[in-house]
C-alpha cells in the first residue's frame, strides 16, 4: 500500500521535517518506507530520510508493509501536503 | 536560523567568509582555538569478549541517554525567544535515537564484537560520504548535525572532560559550538581575543558576556567548528558579523587598521580602572558594580569594581516558565561569589511579584503595581518560594563574601518577619547537614520614605542600609518615571532627596551600621561631591561607569565636600542645588577633565 505526494515547503525534507516523519513512522507496527525514484529509505530514521535530499517540488512515495499502518501513511502524507506547517516565503 | 547563515565558497588564496550574527562589536585578528575538540578524534579499537557484549551495549546506551539529558537540559534553559535554536537541538535529540545511528551502533558492537566508540565511529564514517556527496548545500550540511550528535555521544563514552578553558595559555580566538555560562566565567580574558560560535544569538549568554567584556564576537555561524581548524588565521569582524578564514594580505592590512582605531578608543576609557578610588585627602571609597546576569561579574571585575554592590536576582525567575530550583539558583550565585571572592557580593532577594514573572502575565491586575504585592511583600506571603532563594544564598555564602539585601522594606515588622524566616531556613539547612554560612550581613534597601523616617528603629535589626535612589525618588516625590508627563520632575538633586539621604547616613553613622548607595545617582560624576559630602563611602553602579566614577573620586577631597554639603542642603530647589554644585565642582568634573 503506497501513496505519492509532492513536497511543497521551501526547505524540503530538512532535518526538522525528516524528524517529524520519523517520529510519525516510529509509531507504525510494521515498516514504513519513503521512495524517491529508485531509492528507498526507512521512514523511521531521520538520517535515512535526510539522505534522500528531497527539495521543494520533489515527488516521493510513502509506502507501508502492513495495512494496519494505513492511518500512519495518511498522517505522513498530510504532513507533507501541509508543508509541515511551515510558512513559505 | 537556516536563512541567516550563508557561506560564500572559497575565494582566491583560500580566503573563506562566514556570515553570522554580530554579537559584540570590535575587530580581532588571531589564531583559532577550537574549544571542544580535544580527545575526540583519537578513537581506540578493542575487542569485547562475548560475555561483556551486553555491558558494552549498555555503556553505549548510557552515553546516549546522558547526551539526550544534556540536550534536554539545554533546551529547557533556552528562553522562548530562541526557540529556533531549541528546535535544532530537538532535532539532535531525535538523531541520538535514530535507527541509523543508535540501532546500527548497537548492532555493530554485537556483530563486530568491538567497543562502543569504534562501533559508533564506524557507523558515522559510513554515513559521512552519503551526505558529503549531495549536491544540495543544505542537505550536505546536515552532516554537521550528525557529526555534532556523534561527538556528544563520543564525549560521554570516553568520559573525556571538556577541555579546560582555564588552561588556555596563548592569545587566541575561541571557536566553539557554544560556550556555557560556566565556561565563559572561567576564561582568562587576557588570553581571549574573540569569540566565534556555531550556536547562540545576539542575546545569548556568550553574546552578553562578549559585549560586557568588550571582546569582539560573531555567533550563530552554525558550521564554524567544522570549517575552522585549530591555528587557522582568523579575522573576526564583530561589527558586521563576519569571520574571515585565512584572509588575504589586503584584508589583513585593512582590518588591522580598523582594529587599531577601535582599541585606542577602548583603552582611553578603561585607563586607571583597577587603581583604588582614593580621594585627594586619602579616603578610600568602595566603588562596586550592579549586575543582573552572573556573566556580568567579569565586567565588574574588569572595570575595576570593588565588589558587586547589587546583584539583581529577578532574571532567573523571568527566563523560564517555572520557578528556578534551589540548585539552579545556588549554581549561579556560587559562580558570581567565587569569581568575586574575597570581594563582597550583595545579593538582593526577589524584587518582583514572582507569580507574575513565572506565568508570563504581562498585564497587571493591580492598578498600581509599583505599590502592590512585590519584593519582600510577595516573599513574606510566599515563604516557600522565599526560603528556596534564601537556601541558595546561604549555601553560596560558603564560597565567598556574601551579603543579603532585602528590597522594599517599609516597616519594622517586615524586617523581623524576614529575619525569622532567615533563621528558620538556616536552621533547616544545618539540621540537614548541608554546608551553609549563616554569618552574613543582612541589610535592607532604603527606598520607601517610611523606612527613611523609621531608619533609627530599623537600624537596630540590620547590618547595613543600601539606598536605592530610583525608587526612593519615585515613592518620595510621587513620580512615575514611565509616565512621560511627569518624568522630567524626577531629579536626584531635589533638596528633599538630599535631606533623606542625609538622614539615613546620619543614622548609619550613629548606630555604626554599613551604608551604601546603589541607584543611578551614584553613576553620575557630578553627583559624587554630594554623595561624599553626605558620608557615602560605598557606591554601586552600572559596571561601565566604574572607571569614570573612580576618576571623579580621585579628583576630590572628602573634607572639602563636607564643607560644601552645608551649602547644598540649604538650597530650596533642585535647580539651586545644581547651580552651587556646578559652581564648586563643574570644572573639576566636567567631561574634558577625563580626555587625556
Amino acid at each position: 500500500m503506497s501513496k505519492d505526494v509532492t513536497i511543497v515547503n521551501d526547505l524540503g525534507l530538512h532535518a526538522r521535517s525528516a524528524a517529524r516523519i520519523a517520529q510519525a513512522a516510529g509509531k507504525a507496527a510494521s515498516r514504513v518506507w519513503i521512495l524517491r525514484g529508485d531509492e528507498m529509505v526507512d521512514a523511521k530514521s531521520t538520517i535515512d530520510v535526510l539522505t534522500l535530499a528531497c527539495g521543494k517540488g520533489t515527488t516521493i512515495t510513502v509506502k507501508i508493509d502492513h495495512k494496519a499502518d494505513a492511518p500512519i501513511l495518511e498522517r505522513i502524507v498530510e504532513m507533507v501536503e501541509d508543508g509541515f506547517g511551515e510558512q513559505n516565503g | 536560523m537556516d536563512s541567516v547563515n550563508k557561506t560564500v565558497e572559497p575565494e582566491a588564496e583560500g580566503e573563506t567568509l562566514l556570515q553570522g550574527l554580530p554579537a559584540s562589536p570590535g575587530i580581532c585578528i588571531g589564531k583559532a582555538y577550537l574549544v571542544h575538540q580535544g580527545g575526540v578524534t583519537v578513537v581506540k579499537k578493542y575487542f569485547i569478549h562475548e560475555s561483556k557484549l551486553e555491558a558494552e551495549k549498555n555503556r553505549f546506551k548510557t552515553a546516549v541517554k546522558k547526551s539526550s539529558d544534556e540536550l534536554r537540559q539545554i533546551i529547557r534553559d533556552t528562553p522562548e525567544e530562541f526557540q529556533e535554536h531549541a528546535d535544532i537541538l530537538k532535532t539532535h535529540v531525535m538523531l541520538l535515537n535514530d535507527k541509523m545511528l543508535y540501532n546500527k551502533s548497537i548492532d555493530t558492537i554485537e556483530s563486530d564484537r568491538v567497543n562502543a566508540e569504534w562501533a559508533l565511529r564506524k557507523v558515522v564514517s559510513h554515513l559521512k560520504p552519503v551526505f558529503m556527496n549531495m549536491s544540495d548545500g543544505y542537505f550536505r550540511d546536515r552532516w554537521y548535525d550528525i557529526a555534532n550528535v556523534s561527538d556528544r555521544i563520543m564525549r560521554n563514552l570516553s568520559g573525556e572532560a571538556p577541555v579546560d578553558i582555564r588552561n588556555i595559555d596563548k592569545r587566541v580566538i575561541l571557536v566553539a559550538q557554544d560556550l556555557s555560562p560556566a565556561e565563559t566565567s572561567q576564561i582568562h580574558l587576557e588570553r581571549v581575543k574573540g569569540f566565534v560560535t556555531d550556536l547562540g544569538g545576539i542575546a545569548s549568554h556568550t553574546g552578553i558576556i562578549a559585549r560586557s567584556l568588550q571582546i569582539p564576537a560573531v555567533l550563530g555561524l552554525e558550521t564554524a567548528t567544522r570549517r575552522i581548524k585549530n591555528d587557522d588565521l582568523l579575522i573576526v569582524d564583530g561589527f558586521k558579523g563576519q569571520v574571515l578564514i585565512n584572509p588575504t594580505e589586503e584584508n589583513l592590512i585593512r582590518y588591522e587598521e580598523q582594529r587599531g582605531r577601535f582599541e585606542i578608543r577602548i583603552a582611553r576609557m578603561s585607563r586607571g580602572a583597577q587603581a583604588p578610588a582614593e580621594t585627594l585627602d586619602g579616603m578610600k571609597i568602595r566603588v562596586m558594580g550592579n549586575i543582573e546576569l552572573p556573566e556580568e561579574v567579569v565586567s565588574v571585575r574588569d572595570h575595576g569594581g570593588d565588589g558587586i554592590g547589587l546583584y539583581r536576582t529577578e532574571f532567573q525567575y523571568m527566563s523560564g516558565n517555572r520557578f528556578p530550583t534551589e540548585f539552579e539558583l545556588y549554581d549561579k550565585y556560587r559562580d558570581v561569589v567565587e569569581v568575586m571572592a574575597p570581594k563582597p557580593v550583595v545579593i538582593r532577594t526577589l524584587d518582583i511579584n514572582g507569580d507574575k514573572a513565572v506565568s508570563y502575565t504581562l498585564q497587571s491586575e493591580e492598578a498600581n503595581p509599583a505599590m502592590g504585592l512585590r519584593a519582600i511583600r510577595y516573599c513574606l506571603k510566599k515563604p516557600e518560594i522565599f526560603k528556596t532563594q534564601l537556601r541558595a544564598i546561604l549555601r553560596a555564602a560558603v564560597h565567598g563574601n556574601v551579603r543579603l539585601l532585602i528590597p522594599m522594606i517599609s516597616s519594622y515588622e517586615e524586617v523581623l518577619a524576614t529575619k525569622q524566616i532567615f533563621r528558620e531556613t538556616a536552621d533547616a539547612l544545618e539540621s540537614d547537614g548541608i554546608p551553609c554560612n549563616r554569618n552574613i550581613d543582612i541589610g535592607i534597601m532604603v527606598e520607601v520614605p517610611s523606612t527613611v523616617i523609621l531608619a533609627d528603629i530599623i537600624a537596630r535589626e540590620v547590618d547595613f542600609f543600601s539606598i536605592g535612589t530610583n525608587d526612593l525618588i519615585q515613592y518620595s516625590m510621587a513620580i512615575d518615571r514611565q509616565n512621560r508627563q511627569v518624568a522630567h520632575l524626577f531629579d536626584p538633586l531635589h533638596p528633599a532627596i538630599l535631606r533623606m539621604v542625609k538622614r539615613v547616613s546620619d543614622v548609619a553613622k550613629e548606630t555604626g551600621i554599613g551604608l551604601a548607595m546603589c541607584g543611578e545617582m551614584a553613576g553620575q560624576p557630578i553627583n559624587i561631591p554630594i554623595l561624599l559630602g553626605l558620608g557615602i563611602e560605598e557606591m554601586s553602579m552600572n559596571p561601565r561607569s566604574i572607571p569614570l566614577i573612580k576618576q571623579s573620586i580621585r579628583a576630590l577631597s572628602v573634607q572639602e565636600t563636607r564643607d560644601f554639603i552645608g551649602e547644598a542642603l540649604a538650597q530650596s530647589t533642585a535647580a539651586d542645588v545644581r547651580r552651587v554644585l556646578e559652581a564648586a565642582y563643574g570644572c573639576k568634573l566636567s567631561d574634558n577633565c577625563y580626555t587625556e
